[in-house]
């Protein structure tokens, strides 16, 4: 926090933000992509996202006058594509949070170039998961059952002793701190955005998302206060979300879905499959809005260290839980494990392995790990390996303890629909975010630049 | 024994009427605001600045932001909530037997007990972050376009007991700032 300049140039430590910028350069640089026309690019992105959106808004529509039947979903797999895509898109949120809590505890100054589009992107995929939980209920217009409200049937009383509605809580808790979090640090910016319009009609939009905020230091006293609050908060928090998560299926009673790991196993997963989606995105967004500045090669190779490092942690779960299942002796269990690695879906099973396990692993390389094409394709193989993950675990269902209820999961053309869609629906409000906010947390970067006294 | 002081709850004033003087460098807004707060009779100065200056709030004689109590208190009141709640649906208004499970599950009540704490704790921080900050306010008017950029503004009130115009200007262009206007009310 405060080593001098020369004390950093001694150690070989590296700026965090490149090319000496004053002040200024560093409000016109962020704040470029809301002040200009969108490029042709971004136009082509929106367009296509925008279309696979409202594609999904009809097949929603659909579903829901037709019912889930037409679903690949059967007896006995009753879980499909919908908990698969929930439970990657949570995990895949949980890294903005890693970002901006726990490397603010932590003081890790290098997080300010990536964790306002890291926060977005939690935000983004939480909407995402729980529009998927929405959808899978059947009848979406009741989903407001799941809260205990008092009601005229009793009252009727949801079952606290149930983990869904933990995961009901916890999705809307995680959801609710983490839009706090992102927009606390987001007013400054705004009122830097609205400071520097001209345009009437702007200022004025921009005037209220900004709440008035004039950057009085009494206010940021209290708001420096608050963002640690949140941190703390958020830190247990984000640990909580997948750890009910994964209660989901670790307090049923099925082999291979009962086990104590899975709480620890799910959170670093779904730490390793943000990161990969963090690096997927400040790749194309950095490139596309010019921030190599401020996203330098240290935030992307300090990223796919974590990277490499989470997805240790995912193989060594993956070989206990195989282990285990011999260890125990329980045949029902043993089962469940050789039938995932050779069984009828063995192929997810390996693709699962390869993507999560071994294509982090050239990342030993620093040569490897400092690549802009090898890590886009290694990010983008870890969030394929994530989703097979999730789908090799809600597959445990297709066959259980009888023999002759044993039935294949074939998913229809509305499964690949809601998994597209739910990508469709991610980028458009992704793509909308570049354009409307600052991509990068504008007043926390000025505040970890050095400065002409040597401290910050 | 250490306890929430009234001090530790300050608030944003409105600029709406005194003198304001722009500085370039984070150090100056440092030293301008350590010099206005020995001055003593400036009470009720501001710094604007568009970042938060590291040592700034000592050099204004900003005590430590109170919020955490407000923290702590609502964090107690959400999880004294979450538990109750849970309890009397359970084991008071309608006891069901669900697979022979205890009435007051107590265990299995932890999850939603915890979620409702933090999320107590932290929306009650933020609205007291906008309370002390007087936000949301739209229209609010702003002092200098360039304070949310680059620009350190320090901000003397005319409501200051040591106020007169033309003393007061020219103690902030004694300070070294390139620009010093009045804001009448």
């Amino acid at each position: 926090m405060s080593m001098t300049v020369a004390i950093k140039e001694k150690l070989g430590i590296v700026p965090l933000v490149e090319g000496n910028k004053s002040y200024k350069q560093v409000t016109e640089d962020i704040l470029k992509p809301t002040e200009s026309f969108p490029t042709k690019v971004w136009w082509t992105a929106f367009a296509l996202a925008l279309t696979v959106t409202l594609v999904d808004i009809g097949i929603i529509g659909y579903l829901m006058y037709e019912g889930l039947y037409i679903l690949g979903i059967n007896n006995p797999v009753g879980w499909g594509f919908f908990i698969v895509n929930f439970v990657f898109w949570i995990g895949i949120g949980h890294a903005g949070t890693l970002i901006s809590a726990v490397l603010h505890l932590f003081r890790q100054e290098w997080r300010t170039g990536i964790n306002r589009a890291a926060e977005a992107m939690t935000i983004f995929a939480v909407m995402v998961a729980a529009s998927e939980l929405i959808v899978h209920v059947g009848r979406p217009w009741l989903g407001f059952w799941l809260f205990p409200y008092p009601n005229e049937r009793g009252p009727l009383w949801v079952n606290f002793r149930s983990p869904l509605i933990w995961d009901t809580f916890a999705v809307s808790t995680y959801f609710s701190i983490s839009l706090i979090f992102w927009y606390i640090g987001l007013i400054p910016d705004i009122a830097t955005v609205r400071d520097r319009t001209t345009n009437k009609f702007k200022y004025a939009i921009y005037d209220a998302m900004s709440f008035g905020w004039v950057g009085s230091n009494k206010a940021w006293s209290h708001l420096e206060m608050v963002s640690m609050i949140l941190a703390a908060l958020s830190t247990p928090l984000v640990l909580s979300v997948h750890t009910i998560v994964s209660f989901d299926f670790a307090a049923s009673l099925l082999p291979g879905w009962h086990t104590t790991i899975l709480p620890p196993y799910f959170v670093a997963g779904a730490i390793f499959s943000g990161f990969a989606m963090v690096v997927t995105l400040m790749v194309i967004a950095r490139e596309m809005f010019n921030l190599k500045e401020y996203v330098t090669m240290k935030h992307l190779e300090n990223m796919n260290k974590v990277i490499m490092v989470t997805g240790l942690m995912v193989g060594y779960a993956y070989s206990t839980e195989f282990f285990i299942a011999w260890y125990s002796g329980n045949e029902y269990e043993g089962f469940t494990f050789v039938n995932r690695a050779f069984g009828p879906y063995w192929w997810a099973y390996w693709i699962m392995i390869s993507c999560n396990v071994l294509s982090p692993q050239v990342f030993w390389f620093q040569k490897l790990r400092t690549s802009i094409p090898v890590m886009f394709i290694v990010s983008i193989f870890v969030n394929i390996g994530m989703w097979f993950e999730r789908f090799v675990i809600v597959m445990t269902l297709h066959r259980d303890f009888i023999p002759g209820s044993w039935a294949l999961y074939v998913p229809t053309i509305f499964d690949y629909a809601m998994l597209i869609g739910s990508f469709g629906i991610f980028f458009t409000l992704f793509l909308l975010f570049c354009r409307i906010l600052p991509v990068i947390a504008a007043a926390e970067v000025k505040s970890i630049m050095p400065t002409k006294g040597g401290h910050h | 024994m250490y306890l929430p002081r009234k001090e530790q709850f300050h608030f944003f004033e409105e600029t709406s009427s005194g003198v304001f003087g722009l500085f370039d460098e984070p150090e100056q807004i440092l030293e301008a605001a350590r010099q206005t707060r020995d001055k003593k009779n400036y009470t009720g100065f501001d710094c604007l600045t568009p970042f938060p200056v590291h040592g700034l709030d000592e050099a204004m004689g900003l005590p430590r932001s109170g919020i955490p109590w407000i923290t702590f208190a609502m964090g107690l009141v959400g999880s004294s909530f979450g538990f109750g709640y849970q309890y009397l649906t359970h084991a008071v208004d309608w006891p069901l037997n669900f697979s022979g499970k205890a009435y007051n599950a107590w265990p299995a009540f932890i999850p939603v007990t915890f979620e409702m704490t933090i999320f107590m704790a932290g929306v009650s921080s933020a609205l007291a972050l906008f309370f002390f900050s007087r936000v949301p306010v739209v229209g609010r008017k702003i002092l200098h376009r360039d304070i949310t950029s680059h620009k350190f503004a320090l901000w003397i009130p005319s409501s200051a007991p040591g106020y007169k115009e033309a003393d007061t200007v020219n103690f902030i262009k004694s300070l070294g700032a390139t620009d010093v206007t009045v804001v009448k009310g």
